[in-house]
């Protein structure tokens, strides 16, 4: 094993900090996942089980709130949902890995203030741009799906941007240049040389992507109506201020849930390196 | 020379793409917000009448007892989540650091409340948080406790606390985390030889070392404490009254439940400048350009 297990049991009494640590580590896990476990099961109860004896994680499960769900429009809002979120993620990775390989790999005029102006921008609360958005959009005709996927876009390149700009910088010039050398330009270089080797930023820059306008809410709750509605947005109308059927709204809320749990699980490395590229120096 | 004039279009042909689409989707719509915010735009008329207002609406604004209402409660919520996230956060990962079994498991665990819908984060938290259905009160209720949890002030805004600090401690453990694994432990190493005890390793090596993470992950938590509204909205709708009315919460609803643009207008430049400033901050501690520059 390497020096720092020693250590540790040198300074903390062996055997039982190490418990101590593996104890306070699982109760951890337990507490992040019980409201995700009771959201879950919930989606599988009555309305009857829910309201009569209480919580419980024991009880007969039933498809039912399943079927109500899809039987209603909501199949439809899974589609537009897919639809928004695949194409703006797309979108956002093109567009934004050739802004940043042009941000690493070139000077010119209005670099700074493009990098200024999209670093300040990462930060642009969503709430804002509800207002102008409506109006704008409004005015230009651009509504529903289209609309939508254009905010998105826009909303997720300065993250996606620097994000990817932090991978392309890890790529060295030397690769470029000696292919230079043999004839290769700027945009073979681009496409042959640098973005194969992108595969994990650009995982991390998707999977982020696809979060945000899977997930999104005000912005789509001004710009759909009841055709073009996303997932979110439609959970949420299904939220009632009395008599709420919470089997059905967690059974949406688990639909919801899905797409970003497995990506989870599928790339927590990516997610974790996403996460931490902000503040941590590779 | 006519192929140096070539190249000097290179670039902006790999960048034009997304300026355009930042121009359209965030630049434009933030200078229409300042035009806006000097309008008065009452929806539903047709044509929509535009008065100008001036700076009157942000003397408006800033006399509406509603306006500074919202801004106490994002003021006391932002402080309490940031700075409670930060302590068991930090702490934990000090606790936790060194080789476990299956960590990478619980890392995974951990990034699960970010990566979900904030609707399902809230909708989650106001069954769980149900007076009657609720998980907590039935777990509460053989101590012969019902607290009426979200129809309460001082409770809701509590669970709505509760929440936060549930869905985003993670993210704090998870960059202190990162920070501590990229410590140099040969100090740490030195200092243990020296005989130092473990609470001075961590707070005279450990914690300076990790200051310049610590700083850029309490700015992060801060800017999306003071920005999101949609855990809330789903949750409470920022009741009962306005004690978990968030600020951009009733940014949303000035424009589109009480439609009133340019006020809304008004208050998105307030949040803007706040956030903006702060941002600046994340700069100063961490510019991507300057790093790749030294690197």
């Amino acid at each position: 094993m390497t020096n720092a297990a020693p250590t540790l049991r040198r300074a903390d009494g062996g055997g039982l900090a190490r418990i101590g640590q593996l104890s306070i580590a699982w109760l951890l896990a337990a507490l992040v996942l019980i409201p995700l476990a009771v959201m879950l099961v919930t989606s599988f109860k009555t309305q009857r089980q829910i309201f009569e004896q209480g919580f419980s994680f024991l009880f007969m499960p039933t498809l039912e709130n399943y079927r109500t769900i899809l039987e209603g429009r909501f199949l439809g809002y899974v589609g537009n949902s897919i639809v928004v979120g695949v194409v703006a993620t797309l979108l956002t990775l093109a567009l934004g890995t050739m802004c940043a390989y042009a941000l690493s790999r070139f000077t010119f005029m209005g670099r700074t203030s493009l990098a200024m102006g999209t670093l300040l921008l990462r930060t642009i609360p969503p709430a804002v741009l509800a207002v102008p958005i409506y109006f704008i959009w409004n005015s230009i005709g651009l509504q529903g799906l289209n609309g939508l996927i254009l905010v998105y876009v826009a909303l997720n390149l300065p993250f996606t941007i620097w994000l990817l700009y932090g991978f392309i910088e890890q790529v060295p010039r030397e690769l470029e240049e000696s292919a230079a050398v043999d004839g290769c330009g700027p945009f073979r270089g681009f496409f042959v040389l640098i973005l194969p080797l992108l595969k994990p930023g650009l995982a991390a820059a998707g999977i982020f992507t696809f979060r945000i306008a899977w997930n999104e809410l005000v912005l789509a709750s001004i710009l759909t109506n009841r055709t073009s509605r996303t997932l979110p947005y439609a959970v949420f109308l299904t939220i009632k201020d009395t008599g709420i059927d919470w089997g059905e709204l967690m059974a949406a809320g688990v639909l919801v849930a899905i797409p970003p749990l497995l990506f989870t699980f599928v790339a927590a490395r990516q997610i974790i390196a996403g996460l931490t590229s902000g503040a941590v120096k590779g | 020379m006519n192929q140096a004039g070539q190249r000097r279009w290179i670039p902006y042909l790999f960048a034009l793409p997304a300026i355009l689409v930042m121009a359209i989707g965030l630049f434009y719509p933030i200078i229409e917000t300042l035009r806006l915010s000097a309008y008065e735009v009452r929806l539903g008329e047709a044509p929509e009448p535009q008065l100008f207002r001036g700076l009157q609406l942000f003397a408006e604004v800033l006399g509406d007892a509603s306006v500074r209402q919202s801004m106490l409660v994002t003021l006391k919520f932002a402080a309490v989540v940031v700075a409670i996230e930060l302590a068991i956060g930090i702490g934990l990962a000090l606790l936790l650091e060194g080789k476990i079994p299956g960590m990478s498991a619980l890392r995974t665990i951990f990034v699960l409340p970010m990566m979900i819908a904030p609707v399902c984060v809230g909708l989650i938290w106001r069954y769980m948080f149900d007076t009657n259905a609720g998980p907590i009160n039935t777990w509460l209720a053989p101590f012969g406790w019902k607290p009426v949890w979200l129809a309460d002030s001082s409770l809701a805004f509590f669970a709505v606390c509760i929440t936060d600090i549930w869905q985003f401690t993670p993210f704090v453990f998870i960059m202190a985390l990162a920070g501590l694994q990229g410590l140099d432990s040969s100090l740490v190493e030195a200092a243990r030889i020296d005989g130092a005890r473990l609470w001075q390793v961590i707070w005279h090596i450990k914690l300076p070392l990790l200051m310049p993470i610590l700083m850029i992950t309490l700015l992060m938590r801060l800017i999306d404490a003071l920005r999101g509204l949609e855990v809330v909205y789903a949750m409470t709708n920022g009741g009962p009254g306005l004690s978990t009315e968030l600020f951009p919460l009733h940014i949303y609803k000035s424009a589109f439940v009480t439609q009133r643009m340019g006020h809304s207008a008004a208050l998105s430049v307030c949040l803007l400048a706040v956030t903006t400033a702060l941002s600046v901050a994340l700069l100063v501690l961490n510019n991507p350009l300057k790093r790749g520059a030294t690197a």
